[in-house]
């Protein structure tokens, strides 16, 4: 036996290896199930799997790759925020930094490039999931876990494109906005929004509706940014990270993977 | 290097003298919304139509190489060229060649399925009980996945710079102005309808659609694999919903949409300076004034606000869509399907397919006839 191998076997059999993976190497069928029983990232997997369910031409990996996006996101994010300054004085020159002084600065085209492939994925996994009919019962609830998941990342993407704080960021997000002017009964310039009074004091104006509420403001302008810096840091991802492991859990409780009954 | 670069240019001036320039504008007249419109419903019928053919490896492949052709060659246009190499386009074209071929890859085995069951062959995805251990047969499959995506990110992001423009300067409104890019269709919406249509009602129906497409769909076929003979109805109204009518407007919000929301072929260039688009007239005033020969009615009768007896027509022809043909559909085409699904889920579905049936009927009407709103209450802000 080489010495290279004793040590390994050293490794393996000392207190430390033990305590920290408590089964042995996963040669064997029961060492292999205890592998992903006794880790808690891999126990959200079951420990045999249909053989049809896992092959790339039925799933596209499509699902799990759009949480792997996200997971890039966060830490390509977080990253992010130790440079970034949320204020129209630093925003657009605190980006401007990050590629010119910053070590790994690419970490920005990691991020923006990862937000655009998630939001392709994640369109992917929806066709999928329907060509397959996989939203079919018991996975109704599923699917809209699922739909609710799309929406977030959407928003998730439309509040970061904010927050570089050029033009292409501020008008997009204007002409995105200017869509809340138009809600029905509490945006200024929606339907019967007039209508809504209190003797004959109108409740409903451009200081006070649901764009105002959006962005903070009549218009995208810093306190539009801050709103946008928080959503997209803290309150959206949070959301999606409690779907994800409900999403997570009710594919374990809905049967798995889908396959013909 | 350069030398050869000249010469190809030199190359393509001579031949843009001759056929270049006629086969671009063809191509720019076809881009046109009406047609590029109807061609892609037209692609997307005949691929429905005939998937087990169309779907087969070589006709595939062949698709493939004559789309990278044409696609190749149209970035040797200058106005072409500068629309994809935008850095926030980039995903554009990555989202047409990854649906292009997942979407093959989901008929193709739609296609082998339904040819099995037909000759009573078992499925691809047959043999449930055929399990697998999760270590190491998943784990290395996700953890390969997972590198692979890695690089993917890593490189593309040494490769192209993420977009920094000019400072944001509430004073300068850039043309045009666009959303970003996986909003372009909402976007192209509000061409054709009111604001609080496209970008309220609509996305709001989409979201409630999706999440209904479950409870709406009783057909127990096709629960966990590819098929398509089994399923048409409902994979084809989601062909038509999220192919179409988001996939397709999206590519069209970004290679044909230019300064002042005008259309501008994908070989032209973007000229500020166009004059705008006609001016479009309401379906009142088709009714009072080219029908009937009077004037637009500016006072009220019955007890109505004028501006609500001016609309008449159009809140009667409103009321028939979403009230009468309900009906009517339920007692022809849909008869079947509503005695399977039942009131309330024929209810919720008619309303979401004639919601989404709309779009296409005001973007015909738009092209067709310069048309502008059913109903027009401006008084309101309520515009249909």
């Amino acid at each position: 036996m080489s010495l290279f191998s004793r040590f390994g076997d050293w490794v393996r059999e000392g207190q430390v290896w033990g305590s920290v993976l408590r089964h042995g190497v996963p040669r064997d069928r029961r060492t292999r199930a205890m592998a992903i029983l006794s880790n808690v990232f891999l126990h959200l997997h079951p420990v045999a799997i249909r053989k049809s369910g896992i092959r790339l031409s039925f799933t596209w990996c499509m699902g799990g790759l759009t949480f792997f996006l996200f997971l890039i996101e966060v830490v390509t994010g977080v990253l992010l925020m130790f440079y970034y300054r949320p204020t129209v004085e630093y925003a657009y020159f605190d980006i401007q930094g990050l590629r010119a002084h910053v070590t790994l600065g690419l970490l920005r085209e990691m991020h923006r490039w990862g937000a655009h492939a998630m939001v392709i994925a994640i369109w992917l996994h929806m066709l999928r999931v329907f060509l397959t009919g996989s939203y079919k019962p018991p996975r109704e609830f599923n699917w809209t876990i699922g739909v609710i998941l799309l929406v977030l990342t959407l928003l998730l993407s439309f509040t970061g494109y904010l927050l570089p704080w050029d033009q292409l960021a501020m008008w997009a997000i204007t002409v995105g906005s200017n869509m809340a002017r138009a809600t029905p009964l509490i945006g200024h310039e929606g339907p019967l929004a007039q209508y809504v009074q209190i003797g004959g004091v109108p409740l409903v104006h451009a200081g006070d509706d649901a764009r105002f509420g959006l962005l903070a403001g009549t218009f995208v302008g810093p306190n539009a940014l801050l709103r946008f810096y928080v959503l997209h840091c803290i309150f959206i991802p949070l959301v999606v990270g409690v779907l994800i492991a409900v999403h997570f859990w009710r594919i374990r409780k809905d049967g798995g993977i889908s396959g013909p009954l | 290097m350069i030398e050869s670069m000249n010469s190809l240019l030199a190359g393509e001036t001579l031949l843009a003298s001759g056929g270049v320039e006629t086969v671009k504008n063809a191509i720019n007249w076809v881009c046109q919304p009406h047609w590029f419109f109807v061609l892609s419903c037209g692609v997307t019928g005949v691929f429905l139509g005939g998937y087990r053919a169309l779907t087969r490896p070589a006709v595939a492949l062949f698709a493939l190489i004559a789309f990278t052709i044409a696609y190749g060659l149209s970035a040797m246009d200058a106005d072409f060229l500068s629309i994809i190499i935008k850095p926030d386009n980039v995903p554009i074209t990555l989202m047409i060649y990854l649906f292009g071929f997942f979407i093959w890859l989901g008929f193709r085995q739609a296609a082998v399925n339904d040819e099995n069951t037909e000759q009573g062959r078992p499925l691809i995805e047959a043999g449930s009980d055929d399990k697998v251990l999760v270590w190491p047969d998943l784990v290395y499959i996700e953890l390969i996945a997972m590198v692979l995506c890695t690089v993917f990110i890593i490189v593309w992001a040494v490769v192209l710079r993420a977009p920094l423009e000019q400072p944001a300067d509430p004073s300068l409104a850039p043309n045009p102005a666009k959303a970003p890019w996986y909003f372009l269709g909402l976007q192209e919406l509000l061409v054709y309808f009111d604001p609080w249509i496209a970008g309220v009602l609509l996305p709001g129906l989409i979201v409630v659609g999706l999440i209904a497409v479950p409870y709406l769909d009783k057909n127990p076929r096709g629960n966990g694999y590819y098929t398509f003979k089994e399923r048409k109805f409902a994979i084809s109204m989601f062909m038509i919903g999220f192919v179409i009518l988001w996939l397709v407007l999206i590519v069209f919000g970004t290679f044909l949409r230019g300064p002042n929301w005008n259309f501008f072929g994908p070989y032209e260039y973007w000229d500020v300076h166009r004059p705008a688009a006609l001016l479009n007239i309401n379906l009142s005033e088709i009714f009072w004034v080219q029908w009937l020969n009077q004037g637009i009615p500016t006072e009220g009768r019955w007890g109505l606000p004028h501006f609500v007896y001016r609309e008449l027509p159009g809140i009667v022809v409103l009321l028939g869509y979403f009230f009468v043909l309900p009906v009517m559909l339920r007692v022809t085409v849909f008869k079947r399907m509503g005695d399977q699904i039942g009131l309330i889920r024929y209810s919720l579905l008619i309303m979401l397919f004639l919601w989404m049936a709309l779009i296409p009927i005001k973007m015909v009407l738009r092209w067709g006839w310069n048309f502008k709103y059913i109903v027009g209450i401006t008084e309101w802000f309520l515009n249909f």
